[in-house]
């Protein structure tokens, strides 16, 4: 489980996260939505330690994480698998290399093993002879798909993706979202999902934290995301003429 | 390492044959008394190429192709997030990806020089069959006059050095790149002049310390 405690962060003097309390649970999966500039990202570039909060905590199973020995953190680093909104696959290595990456860091298993591994993690994101093109040679889709790939090698604790199926036709969305759907509960990973796609919150949302310009305005789940009676979600979640209609219908 | 390397050979090779040309025309007319031996072209030439002209402007050349092409390579993993990736997996990314730059042109660019230093001279030579300014058999008396192990020692002392500043200044300007691609560019002349200079002022420094 993952903790976050009145986490604030400013850039220089433009504060973006106020004052944030939530909390990611094991098993399930996490979304964070909100609309773009909201703070989604900030977010969870604290949760993964790339920017540090200048006030709060944020708890990996009641520890602390930027305030613990740099030893543990390298250790809870390669129990973490991240999905970035631009899939930032490293585009001098081929497809394999990539995905391999990871395990030729953080294991010694012999080549032979790591490339099975390779293989099944490309197989379980329904990618095929893929093995040796560079990810310019691939579509977003598949690029997205590659980097999930790459962030489960290592059988993450915790997986975080940052807007996996924005920019996706709505098939490949519902893909991506079941297929991280699928491999958090398949092996009980922690993941934690930014998106501002109303597919993803209804049907994938076991946690929802809704955040509205850097401040944590409401908590719940896809079951209660439609019915709630907070304006401000609602403002996000019946923006579209598509969403408004079915509104009136419920 | 060897993307850094084959791509500037040609450039290298044509840059060193033009100055080895030019600098031996420029001591032949410069030299043309009877009072100074003929071999004197050679001897004054070699020493220029050597000790100066080829650890100095072929590394400048050098930081703007290698130099360039590293601050380009880490500014774009910078801002498409690859960087940050390194980062989460708990992978130093400064050594990661800046210390094999540094290794590599600490190869890279002393190979090159050589090469462009032996290129230089058989400018010069061809340049001296052509014009028929000298003999010769007098100016490769005089390439071989006196030959110090010292001076390539020194050069090549130049040369890592420069290599060091052109690996490290272009990879930092790559590295702490914000923002999106039109920082790129803006990055890479930063580093291509900061590099240049420094190379420029260290090059007075060397040559005070060790001369
Ligand atoms: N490195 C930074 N320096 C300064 N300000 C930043 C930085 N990164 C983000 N911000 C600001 O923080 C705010 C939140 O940005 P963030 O990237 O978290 O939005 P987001 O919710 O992820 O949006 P999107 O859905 O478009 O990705 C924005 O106003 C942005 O300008
Ligand atoms: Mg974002």
């Amino acid at each position: 489980m993952i903790e976050i405690n009145n986490v604030s962060k400013y850039f220089g003097d433009k504060q973006v996260l106020f004052d944030i309390n939530t909390c990611f649970e094991e098993g399930k999966v996490n979304l964070i939505i909100g609309r773009s500039g909201s703070g989604k990202t900030v977010l969870m570039k604290c949760l993964v330690g790339l920017f540090s909060p200048e006030e709060g905590t944020v708890l990996y199973n009641n520890r602390d994480f930027h305030h613990m020995p740099d030893t543990d953190q390298r250790k809870l680093r390669a129990e973490m698998g991240m999905v970035f909104q631009g899939s930032a696959l490293f585009d001098s290595m081929t497809i394999q290399e990539n995905v391999m990456f990871p395990l030729d860091m953080f294991t010694d298993i012999p080549f032979e093993q790591k490339l099975e591994r390779v293989n099944f993690c490309l197989e379980r994101v329904d990618l095929h002879d893929v093995n040796r093109l560079y990810p310019a040679e691939l579509s977003g889709g598949m690029m997205k798909r590659a980097a999930i790939a790459r962030a489960i090698a290592c059988n993450p604790r915790y997986l975080f993706c940052d807007e996996p199926n924005s920019g996706l036709d709505p098939k490949t969305a519902l893909m991506i979202d079941e297929l991280i759907t699928e491999i958090t509960h398949e092996f009980n990973i922690t993941t934690v999902v930014n998106t501002h796609d109303l597919n993803s919150v209804i049907t994938i949302g076991e946690t929802i934290s809704y955040i509205y310009q850097g401040r944590l305005e409401w908590r719940g789940s896809s079951d209660n995301v439609l019915t709630s009676d907070n304006e401000l979600l609602n403002d996000f979640i019946y923006a579209q003429p598509l969403t408004q209609r079915i509104r009136k219908k419920l | 390492m060897d993307s850094m390397g084959i791509g500037s050979m040609l450039i290298v090779s044509i840059v060193s044959i033009a100055m080895g040309s030019v600098i031996t025309t420029q001591t032949a007319l410069q030299i043309e008394s009877s009072w100074i031996p003929t071999w004197t072209v050679g001897f004054v030439s070699r020493t220029s190429i050597v000790m100066e002209l080829c650890p100095t402007i072929i590394s400048l050349l050098l930081v703007g192709n290698l130099g360039s092409r590293i601050t380009a390579e880490i500014g774009s993993m910078r801002v498409t997030e690859q960087i940050d990736a390194l980062e989460v997996m708990g992978i130093n990314p400064a050594s990661h990806l800046v210390l094999p730059k540094v290794l590599a042109s600490l190869i890279v660019n002393p190979v090159l020089i050589i090469f462009s230093i032996f290129f230089a001279l058989v400018g010069g030579y061809l340049t001296i069959l052509i014009t028929g300014s000298v003999s010769p058999y007098d100016f490769i008396d005089g390439l071989t006059y006196c030959f110090r192990v010292y001076d390539v020692v020194y050069a090549l002392t130049k040369t890592f050095v420069f290599a060091f500043v052109m690996s490290t200044v272009s990879s930092f300007y790559g590295y702490r790149i914000e923002g999106g691609a039109l920082e790129l560019g803006k990055a890479n002349t930063q580093g291509i002049v900061v590099s240049s200079f420094i190379i420029l002022v260290l090059n007075v420094l060397v040559t005070q310390i060790m001369l």
